[in-house]
């Protein structure tokens, strides 16, 4: 890989090669989760089925778009809370634009058909408002992650239920949607379900951002060390400020293909998405001391969360006993990581 | 319990880090009543030999024996029980606590009622008293530390250290921020501590300290012990050169550059902190390297931190090539070609988590960027290995996370990142600060091809020897004045203290 010459055999010995167990470690996750399906098959080896796979990716690309934007606010060290929040209020955005023109209870009664990709834009630009909003708050005032996604968490959540109580929706559920929309979640392309399609295009730019762009590094530098990334003459406060638009898109991309695949939306929609992604994510091996993670990873982090769900329901396991192996799984999946990178002492 | 003569022996401690030998085989034995210092140069392994006693490093063999017997210290709490205390180089207070519960942490007097246990604030309060009054301190118990002065917060940690009545305290560099009065003090707490029998250990760079106030003298070099003598027999230049082990000739590369035009010119530098710089004044010229010393607090770190942009300046002008230039960020300073290596390594430089090639490309990915925001991955990594191995960072791949690397190793990444940039002005702040001798001298070399090549370069230096040998001029700083220049050749350390300590009151 690399034609750097040893120098020495001090250096040889004192960084030592890396051995079996070693690489079951580092890539543990991986591990987990062909573990997960293997025991899962044994008890219902119908669960191998091309219908089975299908079902989980559908059911989990909204979330690992959502993940993978988290997966740039971890990496950097900090959190963004609003997420869940900015999910729902894309699904009501898009939804509210979107409804069928001989629906009886239309959220604007006399709007006229809008071309598909318009609503979508309005949603991802709310999505990235709010995201450059959370940017701005951390660079500018220095206010930590935590409490200002916190505040904008609050703040998206109320602007929306402002927006779905307006009359005549009154808060009512937005149903109805047109079949261009819907066929975004339940369609297929070539017997390619179009959401899958598109999780798939996601993650494969944001494997480029991490890896092949500018950005990706200094976001990684910024993680790993905020501080230096400022000296090296980085624009810490610009960087952070991208990546948490970019966060905010994928998160309202991820609300509006939720409404889209469920054919509805409320404000609660998305409701503690965060958390989810999140935890894929940690699982994942991003680091929530930040500096760390990957692509592959956080897809694994999600698809582990995925099979364990339906999985699980598969194989008649209680659904209160799959929330304390999720939890369980999270904590030790932490617990196994930092290990991995606490200081030898 | 047996009797013996000593009351602590650490016996063959060795302590390997990834890439470093640390420690290597070493000895030490201390006396009951009497202060044993330990001194070397930085990276000669004194702070590791009393982090393996204190309990904060495992040594990976060796036996440490106390009052006769052999003891297991895994951790701190181990060391404290058996009568081990410290006072720490880089103090680590709970700076929003008060004194007496910074004191009493860990070991809070306990009120009982019934079943219930609450921290008995008046006795803490009273024993508090009591032991700032034993040791002649005025200090009240409920000052919270963060409003105090570093040098009191140094007196609070001395006493706390004396509060556990311990058999052996160590103190690393205890008055590296005390006042002259204050070591006074220091010096008489500790005769009365050996009055009462125990043993102290003292590292500390001042010579004319260690002469004064110890009856041992250990001396360590490169992770060895080189021997132990009585204070009595040694002076100043026994010590130097036994520290050093070599001739000071050899220590630095020869050096061919030849200063030419003015390259920066500082002129009447004021920082808005009343307490930092104040018209300060200087110029670089094109392939010279000049030193800056001076005393901890001279402002030099700010000084320099305020020409790349990283702190505010109230006054002054900075000009390169002869025309004014406003640095606000080091984005700016990037732009104007100039280069920082900090003083904190870990704290500012390195990016732990990443590997080797990426620290080395992280100031310069602007160069990389093609069509699309992507990046030229092989251009990347062909310019990369260029340079660690230029740099002859030694290194199993430039894949190799950087934490993994010893301290020389990472610093010469972190001069590989900053020659990347191609900058015309280097600042090294204190750029061998806890790196072992053999990387030090490739550091110099590094630093004398940049100055032969026409680059210029500051240096920031507390070390006396590597000012003196690797300065074409040296700049000296007091309490954040300029106080004079000397030439590198013919300078010597009496000038340069005097100059050091010149607007000291």
């Amino acid at each position: 890989m690399s034609n750097l010459k040893l120098k020495n055999d001090e250096v040889k010995n004192a960084i030592k090669p890396k051995k079996i167990k070693e690489l079951v470690s580092q890539n543990a996750i991986y591990v987990v989760l062909v573990v997960l399906i293997v025991a899962i098959a044994v008890v219902n080896p119908r669960f191998i089925s091309f219908a089975t796979f299908k079902d989980i990716l559908l059911q989990n690309s909204t979330r690992a778009i959502i993940a993978l934007g988290m997966s740039f606010i971890l990496i950097t060290g900090g959190v963004d809370l609003s997420a869940g929040r900015v999910v729902g209020l894309a699904a009501v955005l898009s939804a509210s634009m979107l409804q069928k023109a001989d629906y009886s209870r239309r959220f604007f009664p006399d709007m006229p058909n809008l071309p598909l990709w318009l609503p979508i834009v309005i949603a991802v630009a709310a999505g990235l408002a709010s995201g450059l909003l959370n940017g701005f708050i951390i660079s500018k005032f220095n206010v930590p992650p935590f409490i200002a996604t916190l505040g904008t968490m609050v703040i998206v959540y109320g602007a929306n239920s402002i927006y779905f109580d307006l009359p005549p929706n009154d808060s009512q559920p937005i149903g109805g949607l047109r079949s261009d929309f819907t066929n975004l979640g339940s369609g297929s392309i070539l017997s390619i379900p179009i959401i899958i399609l598109i999780a798939i295009i996601v993650t494969l730019i944001v494997w480029v951002i991490h890896n092949k762009t500018r950005l990706g590094k200094n976001m990684f530098a910024i993680g790993g060390n905020a501080e230096a990334a400022k000296v090296s003459g980085i624009n810490v406060g610009r960087t952070l400020l991208i990546l948490y638009g970019i966060a905010g898109a994928l998160f309202a991309l991820g609300g509006v293909l939720e409404a889209a695949r469920t054919g509805g939306a409320t404000n609660n929609y998305g409701n503690m998405y965060e958390l989810d992604a999140i935890a894929a994510c940690v699982v994942g091996g991003v680091s929530n001391l930040g500096g760390i993670g990957t692509v592959p990873g956080v897809i694994t982090g999600v698809l582990i969360f995925g099979v364990i769900n339906y999985g699980l329901t598969y194989i008649n396991i209680n659904p209160y006993w799959q929330l304390i192996i999720k939890g369980l799984i999270i904590v030790a999946a932490v617990g196994f990581d930092i290990r991995k990178y606490l200081a030898r002492k | 319990m047996r009797e013996t003569e000593f009351v602590l022996e650490m016996n063959n401690i060795s302590k390997e880090f990834p890439g470093v030998k640390a420690l290597d085989n070493v000895t030490l034995k201390v006396r009951p009543g009497t202060v044993h210092a330990l001194m070397g140069e930085n990276g000669a392994g004194k702070s590791t030999l009393m982090k393996c006693l204190f309990g904060i490093y495992k040594q990976d063999s060796g036996d440490i024996i106390l009052d006769g017997e052999k003891v297991e210290i895994n951790n701190s709490k181990i060391a404290l029980d058996n009568g081990i205390s410290m006072i720490h180089q880089e103090l680590h207070p709970v700076p929003l606590r008060s004194v007496m519960e910074n004191i009493w942490l860990g070991r809070f007097p306990i009120r009982r009622l019934g079943p219930l246990k609450f921290v008995d604030h008046k006795k803490m309060y009273k024993d508090t008293e009591k032991l700032f009054k034993e040791l002649n301190m005025d200090i009240k118990p409920d000052t919270i530390v963060g409003s105090m002065s570093v040098s009191k917060i140094q007196m609070m940690e001395i006493a706390k250290a004396v509060s556990y009545n311990s058999k052996v305290i160590i103190m690393d560099e205890p008055t590296s921020s005390l006042t002259e009065n204050e070591v006074e003090h220091l010096f008489a707490i500790i005769h009365k501590l050996k009055s009462k029998g125990v043993a102290i250990i003292y590292i500390s760079h001042k010579m004319e300290e260690i002469l004064k106030i110890s009856d041992e003298v250990t001396i360590m070099r490169d992770g060895r012990r080189i021997g132990t003598w009585p204070a009595s027999e040694l002076t100043t230049d026994m010590i130097i050169s036994k520290m050093v082990g070599r001739e000071l000739t050899n220590r630095f590369p020869e050096r061919r550059n030849t200063p030419g035009e003015v390259l920066l010119k500082v002129e009447k530098l004021t920082s808005p902190n009343p307490r930092s710089f104040k018209d300060v004044s200087f110029e670089l010229r094109r392939g010279e390297i000049l030193g800056i010393g001076g005393l901890v607090g001279a402002q030099r770190t700010e000084l320099v931190e305020a020409i790349f942009g990283l702190r505010a300046v109230q006054s002054g002008q900075i000009y390169i090539n002869g025309k004014e230039v406003k640095i606000k960020s080091p984005i700016d300073a990037k732009n104007h070609r100039i280069a920082l290596l900090t003083e904190e390594r870990r704290a500012t430089g390195i990016i732990p988590v990443l590997s080797v090639l990426e620290n080395t490309l992280i100031a310069n990915l602007k160069n990389y960027v093609k069509p699309y925001f992507l990046l030229d991955e092989k251009k990347r990594r062909e310019d990369g290995e260029k340079i660690i191995e230029r740099l002859k960072v030694k290194t199993p791949s430039s894949n190799t996370l950087i934490k993994d690397l010893s301290g020389g190793n990472q610093q010469k990444v972190l001069i590989a990142r900053w020659l990347l940039t191609e900058p015309e002005i280097l600042i090294l702040d204190e750029p061998t600060r806890g790196i072992d001798v053999g990387a030090k001298y490739e550091i110099y070399t590094i630093m004398a091809d940049l100055a032969k090549q026409g680059k210029s370069i500051i240096m920031i230096s507390s070390e006396m020897p590597e000012l003196m040998g690797m300065s074409d001029r040296i700049m000296v700083m007091c309490e954040g004045r300029l106080s004079g220049f000397v030439d590198g050749k013919n300078a010597t350390e009496e000038e340069i203290m005097r100059l050091a300590t010149r607007f000291i009151a």
